[in-house]
């Protein structure tokens, strides 16, 4: 199958490692990647902020690169929940019907990367190898935007020589929330220490998500207490070998 | 009613309105360890109660699909509905009147209450007297207002306000409880304990005293049926009923959207309230009544209908979903936001998910800017709702509203300029590309370690707590052009 892949700008600029895992693992299960290279991002910082007057150019130019692709995957489940559940929406609320509908035409076409491997692809074993002890954070969006209810676990629990350890509290939200880190910076550090507590609670030496912002939060966090335990994406578990 | 109100709330009056933002309001809640551990330890408590009971219907999602369409089609007829309320009300012997915003309902319910010549009242829990600060007019007036739910009563006697709907001494623990109790309370016992049971006894005394004396009495109202003109009243205590049938005067304050058309209505609200608030399969008090019946409970009965800001609401076809609300507070106990700071953070009588998204659409979203921020957007209060209230597509829509407030202003700043230009820079690959290159600089920081501890405001929000990851060598799309040619 060709798959056009939305890497999304957070993983472009600061995250490359999820979009050349994403690659490797498609790749590997005998599927071409295209990049569409005029890609930016969604619009979701702008919508979520209030700015939808802003968001408004991103949403059609997203919509303008991705028209081209009958399948499309991004790494990230907040991304892919603007693109379903906002894209339309911004165009309606600019009176551009035409838009709206041609978003939802790559809305429809557009899926997580645990949605694609098990919707899609019929794939629940990628063939990964990680021994390393891990611990799954379903981030909100993934849970209640996209519904990808035990998709990923389904995926993780297929890796061989991983631990996969039960993170207590999994649903609770890690306090990112885009600009709500700033906006609200104290609630956010609450939230967010008390995230990293169950996290270490479980031993693990991994956190694995299926979103780069979740997990440069939780990560920043845990880098910033020197834990020893580190986020890595969770196409990056499914992308490894060795 | 024929004519469209649409005014927000009046200011100066009632509790709709912080005077802190919610971020600087929050402060000293995130700082009070022993509030976090209470607030903590009873949201977990109720959440799992809620879960359990929840889990026993097998049909429980269809009985929020039925709640939410029962909602928004007695929303769509409004006015016929509540005029025929007010028809079957004043049959049986009613009176009906209409308050147009919370000084207009102080000033009808005080005036009913000096018509009777009564010094005192006692209440019933009611969210609608608390939100247009019912107490407080009495007050300015010579009159007391005695709060008979528990809960109320501590906040009462504490000089407090309250910060849960369901629980409004939530950020209370027992000590403190007994402390009020020996400070405020008439006559208690000196040896009072901080058992709960203690605490119960020392209440019940003290209520009932007032239950026997009064004359008149002020209730709220879960439901009114506009088909017999019946009011209801759902409870746990017993408190209720007692105001309900002792007084010789019941006067009761209600928000107009509290309205459902028939009492077979009422099967699925009166499923859905008990275990969404209180995790309960029913709640111990229903207390309904209809007009007055000679020689048998309150021989005179007023029916305040209060606007104060939701005709407003009600004008606003997506916003409007918000007065759907049955004040059962499920939303607030899976919110992580109120988890942590409280209700009193929100400023408002009506705090978590749900506050944050009614206050400011009743005061006007410029009165209360902060709220619609004050999420994360994770979405479990949407989940939780038992009339499905798309809490957090609401906010977003808050938010767009403020900011829009704010370039009609023309207030110019530093975040909506961040925004507009980061919108311009993300809609040309060309320039996205220039800016991460430009980002790459912050390579120069977190050279030995990989991460970057401190950056300049307003980023400076994160780095309190947080490390940045150190922008890589390479981008993706510069990976990608090396490794593949850079075709699309």
């Amino acid at each position: 199958m060709r798959i056009a892949l939305f890497l999304t700008c957070l993983g472009d600029a600061l995250h490359p490692e999820v979009g050349r895992a994403t690659v490797t693992l498609l790749e590997r299960l005998g599927h071409e990647v295209v990049f569409p290279t005029d890609q930016t991002c969604c619009g979701q910082m702008h919508v979520n902020t209030g700015y939808q007057r802003e968001a408004l150019p991103l949403v059609r130019h997203h919509v303008e690169t991705f028209e081209p692709y009958d399948v499309i995957v991004a790494p990230s489940g907040s991304c892919v929940g603007c693109v379903r559940h906002q894209h339309a929406m911004v165009a309606r609320g600019a009176n551009d019907d035409r838009l709206a509908e041609r978003a939802e035409t790559v809305a429809s076409r557009t899926y997580e990367l645990s949605e694609l491997l098990v919707d899609v692809l019929g794939v629940e074993d990628v063939g990964a190898y990680y021994p390393h002890r891990v611990t799954y954070h379903p981030t909100c969006h993934s849970l209640r935007m996209l519904r990808v209810a035990d998709k990923p676990l389904r995926l993780l629990r297929n890796v061989r020589g991983m631990t996969l350890l039960e993170l207590p509290e999994s649903d609770q939200c890690c306090g990112f929330g885009g600009t709500f880190a700033l906006k609200n910076a104290d609630t956010s550090t609450a939230m967010l220490a008390d995230k990293m507590r169950n996290v270490l609670s479980t031993g693990a030496e991994v956190a694995t998500a299926g979103d780069a912002s979740c997990l440069m939060h939780i990560g920043g966090g845990l880098s910033r207490l020197r834990s020893g335990t580190r986020t890595v994406h969770l196409a990056e578990i499914l992308a490894s070998t060795s | 009613m024929t004519t469209f109100l649409g005014i927000p709330a009046p200011r100066g009056v009632g509790h709709l309105r912080g005077e802190h933002s919610f971020p600087d309001a929050a402060r000293g809640a995130l700082a009070d360890s022993q509030l976090r551990r209470n607030l903590g330890h009873a949201t977990r408590t109720i959440r799992g109660k809620r879960a359990n009971v929840v889990g026993e219907l097998d049909d429980w999602e269809q009985l929020r699909l039925a709640g939410s369409a029962l909602k928004a089609a007695t929303m769509a007829r409004l006015d016929e509905h509540l005029e025929r309320l007010e028809r079957e009300v004043t049959a049986r012997g009613g009176t009906v009147h209409w308050a147009r915003d919370a000084n207009e309902a102080n000033a009808i319910v005080t005036r009913l209450v000096q018509e009777t010549g009564a010094s005192e009242v006692v209440k019933v829990k009611s969210m609608a007297t608390q939100e247009i600060g019912l107490n407080e007019a009495l007050e300015a007036a010579g009159i007391e207002a005695h709060e008979t739910d528990l809960a109320e009563l501590i906040v009462q006697l504490g000089g407090d306000l309250p910060s849960h709907i369901l629980v409004p001494a939530i950020h209370r623990n027992r000590a403190e409880i007994r402390e009020i109790f020996l400070r405020e309370m008439p006559g208690v016992d000196p040896e009072l304990t901080a058992e709960p049971r203690r605490l119960a006894m020392a209440a019940r005394a003290h209520l009932r005293e007032r239950f026997l004396r009064a004359k008149v009495a002020i209730s709220g109202a879960n439901f009114a049926v506009a088909d017999t003109g019946t009011l209801l009243v759902v409870e746990s205590e017993g408190n209720g009923r007692m105001c309900l049938t002792l007084p010789e005067t019941l006067i009761t304050v209600m928000g107009i959207e509290k309205i459902v058309p028939t009492w077979q209505d009422l099967e699925v609200f009166l499923q859905l309230l008990p275990r969404s608030s209180t995790g309960e399969r029913m709640n111990p008090y229903t207390s309904a009544w209809t007009g007055v019946t000679p020689g048998d409970g309150p021989q005179a009965f007023h029916l305040v209908l209060l606007d104060n800001g939701r005709t407003a609401v009600l004008g606003d076809e997506l916003g409007r979903s918000a007065l759907h609300c049955i004040k059962c507070s499920a939303c607030l106990n899976v919110c992580p936001v109120y988890e942590r700071t409280g209700g009193h953070a929100y400023g408002s009588v009506y705090p978590g998910p749900i506050g944050a998204v009614l206050s400011p659409q009743l005061t006007g979203v410029e009165d209360n800017a902060s709220l619609p921020y004050a999420s994360s957007l994770c979405g479990a209060c949407f989940d939780a709702c038992p009339v499905r209230i798309d809490i957090p597509s609401l906010l977003v829509r808050l938010r767009a509203q403020h900011v829009d407030e704010q370039r009609k202003r023309r207030v110019p700043s530093a975040e909506a300029i961040a925004m507009a230009a980061a919108s311009w820079v993300m809609s040309s690959p060309r320039r996205f590309a220039a800016a991460e290159k430009a980002s790459r600089a912050g390579r120069l920081l977190g050279r030995r370690t990989g991460r970057i501890r401190t950056l300049p405001p307003p980023l400076s929000a994160w780095t309190a707590s947080r490390d940045v990851p150190r922008p890589p060598a390479e981008t993706f799309r510069e990976w990608w052009a090396r490794e593949r040619g850079g075709a699309g």
